[in-house]
């Protein structure tokens, strides 16, 4: 879960990583409130949780009330990469001497947390890692929690050089893996880390994602979710157990486990049809999931039939057959279902759907191809 | 023979007295698998489907000497479970329980990596070598003893493609869902290991995803590792592209995970990679003339 600059910044301060004086406004009133307390010059920066914010122009330095006014309503009004501008953070500019970039992050493959740091932050930090590649250093935490200072000692001298500066960042970075580990993130990012006029080294910007399986014992970051990026049928799919991803297709597909979905949405493209979304029922299926998978499905008028693709392991076809029966009798299904189930308890469900006069496929090839050919 | 597991392998089920281990444990005993027992902290001396029922895994390690484990206990329990197995020394730990947070999975990781266990796993269906022994949620009857090694990351594109080699009237000898979780315990490179080293293994499948850099890093070894045939399907061409994550993300990725990019580098390592799911048994029989 992607949380949004203002939220990161105070989980930042809450951890004693210093961030620029300010707060987050959704009114120029608010905004010219929080200018007063940190003094001019302010940073505006528009709150999405989207990447190039900058260069639509949603950031910009203002250096009196009138301009900060004038480019909040500016900034509010802005479109970005499609979403709205909802809320603004209003931060003391920091007078900036130097970037660095300093990030928390996992390597999946080595399957052990990562810290990523360089002397040379900001924006370009992508390219940096492309073009120099050296200049970018990965230390790897090697299973612990706590920060080893014996080995990390030679790379902050490498990237800080002078000693304050050193022992600065390193005090930084023990908070920032103290809040990596204990708020369950997979990422935490401050780019840039910069030096101030006053020599010390602050988070100029702060980036938090949240594992979401971790979430369940983080009752108290679930609330920052914005709903605004989140689709409602996906996040409702998401609450019923369900994994749904709506596109543009015709052919609404019901699937169990996400590398079969995917199977299946590409069969229906190299087949010449269009899938109209990705939707994994899960394993340990019971009968209520396929009913909430169809009423999901359905709202989307552009559907002109249904695929259900089961093949049972953990998911029993008897419980998807149950379901697709509930469904029939609770619900108005306008588009015909095609229906291939095989695996655990196909011999039951394909009982159960014969008896209710429903045709199923035991091939996948077959029960697309006839997807794709009532979808035309 | 086959690779992991076979007709000796001694398994215990954590989680056993749940409502997918129940079903499950039962399952693999009628396939044949020896199912010696099972644990749930708190009730140990009852049976589930006959498996006597032990507190801890220590104790049913004691009683049944088993040789392996396979876990359907809840994702906040997982960990611990893991661990359980580690410290007591269970070779082969099967984890199918999905939903678990990264950060326990690193934790694990520390733990196996100072350890003789093997971890399959998290969230994967397990892994059957047909004809002896299942351990997982795959369904049995779809598979048939033979040549072929299977590996995949994912579950039921597994199945998908085991029910058409089958049906082509290619046996497999070990079938290994790797699981699709970011953090898992054994990944494509070992398992393409044991399968050009096990002699009745003939050919391989490999089913790989989008995202990730593991079928990167499998292409590099089938090039210059395995000189036995590989065919690969690659799920994913029509998926949305996936979430950025900071710069990070790209910065520690290697390289383009996408679907083509990947089938490009398999193709590139000599592996004949496929477009649907039942030209599998063809190609793989052209491969093997």
């Amino acid at each position: 879960m992607k949380i949004h600059e203002y939220q990161a910044r105070n989980l930042f301060a809450e951890y004693g990583i210093p961030v620029a004086q300010g707060d987050v406004a959704e009114t120029p009133d608010e905004a010219l409130k929080i200018a007063n307390q940190t003094g001019f010059p302010v940073v505006i920066k528009a709150q999405v949780l989207v990447g190039g914010r900058g260069k639509a122009g949603g950031v910009k330095v203002v250096g009196n009330a009138a301009d900060l006014v004038s480019e909040f309503n500016r900034i509010k009004n802005l479109n970005i990469k499609g979403y709205t501008v909802e809320r603004l953070l209003i931060a003391r500019a920091i007078d900036i001497k130097k970037e660095f970039y300093l990030a928390v992050t996992i390597d999946n493959i080595k399957g052990d947390v990562v810290i990523i740091v360089s002397a040379e932050g900001g924006v370009e930090i992508e390219e940096t890692a492309k073009t120099h590649p050296d200049k970018i250093i990965k230390f790897y935490m090697q299973g612990v929690k706590a920060l080893d200072e014996a080995r990390w000692a030679p790379v902050a001298a490498q990237v800080f050089g002078d000693t304050h500066l050193q022992k600065s960042a390193t005090a930084i970075l023990v908070k920032l893996l103290k809040l990596f580990f204990e708020k369950d993130c997979s990422l935490a990012e401050i780019n840039p880390f910069v030096i101030n006029g006053e020599g010390n080294l602050m988070a100029a910007d702060a980036k938090v994602i949240i594992d979401d399986n971790a979430l369940d014992r983080h009752p108290e970051l679930v609330v920052l979710r914005d709903m605004k990026y989140e689709d409602a049928d996906e996040l409702e799919a998401k609450e019923k157990g369900l994994s749904f991803v709506k596109l543009e297709g015709n052919v609404g597909c019901i699937v169990n486990g996400a590398g079969l979905a995917m199977g299946t949405m590409d069969a229906v493209n190299l087949l010449g049809g269009r899938p109209a979304n990705f939707l994994d029922v899960g394993g340990s299926s019971n009968p209520q999931k396929v009913l909430n998978a169809l009423k999901i499905i359905l709202r989307n008028k552009e559907i002109k039939v249904i695929l259900i693709n089961i093949f049972g392991g953990i998911t029993r076809c008897d419980d998807i057959a149950n379901g697709i029966l509930t469904a029939l009798k609770q619900i108005d299904i306008p588009v015909p279902l095609v229906i291939r189930l095989t695996g655990t308890n196909e011999k039951e469900a394909k009982i159960l759907l014969t008896d209710a006069g429903l045709t199923t496929y035991t091939s996948m090839r077959q029960a697309v191809t006839e997807a794709v050919k009532v979808a035309k | 023979m086959s690779i992991l597991i076979d007709q000796n392998t001694k398994v215990i089920v954590q989680g056993i007295t749940g409502r997918d281990g129940s079903f499950h444990a039962k399952q693999m005993l009628e396939y044949g698998t020896k199912v010696v027992g099972g644990v749930t902290p708190g009730k140990g001396g009852q049976e589930v489907n006959g498996i006597p029922v032990f507190n801890s895994v220590k104790e049913a390690k004691d009683a049944t000497g088993c040789t392996a484990a396979v876990i359907y206990v809840p994702a906040k329990f997982a960990k611990d479970a893991i661990l359980e197995d580690i410290t007591n020394n269970i070779p082969l730990i099967i984890c199918i329980t999905e939903g678990i947070p990264v950060l326990d999975m690193v934790e694990v990781k520390k733990a196996l990596a100072t350890s003789q266990c093997r971890l399959i796993g998290p969230n994967c269906p397990g892994l059957i070598s047909p004809g002896k022994a299942k351990i997982g949620i795959m369904p049995g009857h779809i598979h048939k003893a033979g040549n072929i090694g299977v590996v995949s990351r994912s579950g039921t594109l597994t199945y998908e493609v085991v029910f058409n080699l089958t049906a082509g009237g290619l046996g497999q000898s070990t079938c290994v869902g790797l699981g699709g979780d970011p953090i898992i315990g054994t990944r494509f490179v070992d398992i393409l290991k044991m399968f050009q080293e096990d002699p009745d293994t003939k050919g391989i499948v490999m089913v790989g995803e989008i995202g990730g850099g593991d079928e990167q890093l499998a292409a590099e070894y089938i090039k210059n590792h395995v000189t036995k045939p590989v065919v690969s399907f690659i799920a994913g061409r029509t998926a949305p592209a996936g979430k950025r994550m900071g710069h990070a993300g790209a910065i520690i990725s290697s390289g383009d995970s996408t679907a083509e990019a990947k089938m490009q580098m398999l193709r590139d390592a000599g592996v004949t990679v496929i477009d649907f799911p039942d030209e599998i048994p063809q190609a793989l029989a052209a491969r093997l003339k």
